[in-house]
């Protein structure tokens, strides 16, 4: 039994990547307990929109239940507005259910990743107070952070093809959850273009 | 002994008639066709509004009266009927349009906006202890989906127009309306047009104290004239013989009244 932060308990690593007219959003594969692997196919990206992608880090069960509210929010907002929503909207939209449980947050980070109404590429991360994070390149998030921002460092580029995007991004990822005990077996990668999508499931290190 | 508002009534003062009817929003409605009249026009890059400044004295300043409101950046509106009732409608629908921006960041779309006050309007019709809101609103502004007109009334109801009026001279000004309007107005001819409507009901001369106008156009922020611009319109429409946009001379309306 190891004493760890609540944001560690069940590891994950969520990354994405803005491309050329592409973004790209991924995430290990791990559901686990304070390091004993219970299951290898748990997704922390979520398909909202066909061109808008929701990642999720931290407490397994906040991720499932966020992911939940946050379904709901938007089938109300489809229903209401008769439109789809727009990524930075709906980043606001995280925001706001994320401070208004300021005193007793959910215990995720999320990651938005979509193309708006005239497929401009968007990124967005979040604490988990909802302080958001709109970078030009990459956001990362998950128990082990510095791995993913050093491999993004090193290896990210501006204006990849979405192959391209796909490789790099795929890359950093399975580099840093080896070296995370936390999260990996396997990983799941979606790249988002204005033409469509395509998600393609890594086999990483099975450790 | 305890007061209606003390007390504070749990079943709703406006209860159907036998035929079916809700005779407080009937007599709602009449509220609003006793006040002075407000119009509006659609065009097609954006939406103008306009309203009889009537007051029942000389000695008002006529600059303190404001009937058109500002609800957001891009919408603004017009009420017939009773004043005090539009101001808390005005500041109800001020604080959704900010509960909006502050949850999606983005500015709230007209049809929202409608929505939400029509809602609170129907409230109003159910609830207990309070009585229905004596104006119809006219919304004007422009969003995502092009610029848009719409009318609530104090049942709640709303409908989108190309053009209408309400208040006092509505039957005469829709009259005048149906004949002048037509689907390729631009925001200048509808101002124009808006002043020849009013003119038709005005008793008396009409001056820019007389009248107020707002305007929202592809700029996306509806603001009120000031008195000169004002003016400078009166003075066009002065000069402009009364031509309809075709080249016929159309045939002025005659007050029944």
């Amino acid at each position: 039994r190891v004493a760890m932060s609540i944001m560690q308990y069940n590891g994950s690593a969520v990354l994405a990547m803005k491309g050329k007219n592409c973004v790209g959003i991924a995430s290990d594969l791990c559901f686990g307990v304070q390091g004993r692997m219970i299951t290898t196919n748990f997704r922390k990206t979520f398909r909202m929109q066909e061109k808008l992608y929701l990642g999720l880090t931290g407490l397994a069960t906040d991720v499932q239940t966020l992911h939940e509210r946050l379904e709901f929010r938007l089938n109300m907002y489809k229903l209401r507005e008769g439109r789809e929503i727009k990524p930075s909207t709906f980043a606001s939209v995280i925001s706001n259910v994320l401070y208004a449980h300021r005193f007793g947050p959910y215990f995720v980070e999320p990651v938005v990743a979509g193309l708006d109404d005239t497929n401009t590429p968007f990124i967005c991360g979040m604490d988990l107070i909802g302080a958001p994070v709109t970078p030009p390149d990459f956001v990362c998030a998950g128990s082990n952070t510095e791995a993913l921002f050093g491999t993004c460092e090193t290896m990210y580029r501006p204006d990849m093809e979405p192959e391209e995007l796909f490789e790099v991004l795929s890359q950093c990822l399975l580099a840093s959850i080896d070296r995370d005990a936390l999260a990996g077996w396997g990983a799941v990668v979606t790249i988002i273009t204005p033409e469509g999508s395509f998600t393609r499931t890594l086999k990483g290190r099975q450790d | 002994l305890l007061s209606m508002a003390d007390g504070g009534y749990s079943f709703s003062l406006t209860t159907f008639s036998p035929s079916g009817k809700l005779v407080q929003i009937e007599y709602a409605l009449n509220a609003v066709a006793a006040g002075s009249t407000s119009l509006a026009i659609r065009a097609v890059n954006g939406v103008v509004v306009a309203t009889e400044k009537k007051l029942p004295s000389t000695l008002i300043d006529v600059a303190s009266v404001q009937k058109i409101a500002l609800m957001s950046e891009n919408i603004g509106l017009v009420y017939s009927g009773m004043g005090p009732d539009f101001r808390v409608l005005v500041r109800k629908g001020r604080k959704l349009a900010q509960k909006y921006l502050r949850t999606y960041n983005e500015p709230i779309p007209m049809s929202q906006m409608v929505h939400g006050l029509a809602q609170i309007m129907q409230e109003y019709t159910q609830e207990g202890g309070v009585r229905p809101f004596g104006v119809s609103l006219l919304l004007a502004g422009v969003d995502d989906a092009g610029p848009s007109l719409y009318q609530v009334d104090p049942s709640g109801s709303y409908w989108e127009w190309k053009a209408t009026a309400i208040g006092k001279h509505m039957i005469n000004a829709k009259t005048f309306l149906e004949k002048r309007y037509n689907d390729d107005m631009e925001l200048e001819d509808a101002v124009h047009t808006a002043l020849l409507t009013l003119k038709e009901g005005f008793e008396g001369e009409m001056t820019e104290e007389g009248v107020e106008i707002g305007v929202v156009g592809p700029d996306r922020m509806f603001r009120v004239l000031t008195p000169a611009e004002v003016k400078d319109y009166l003075q066009e429409a002065e000069h402009q013989p009364n031509v309809c946009r075709d080249g016929l001379f159309s045939q002025t309306t005659t007050d029944v009244r």
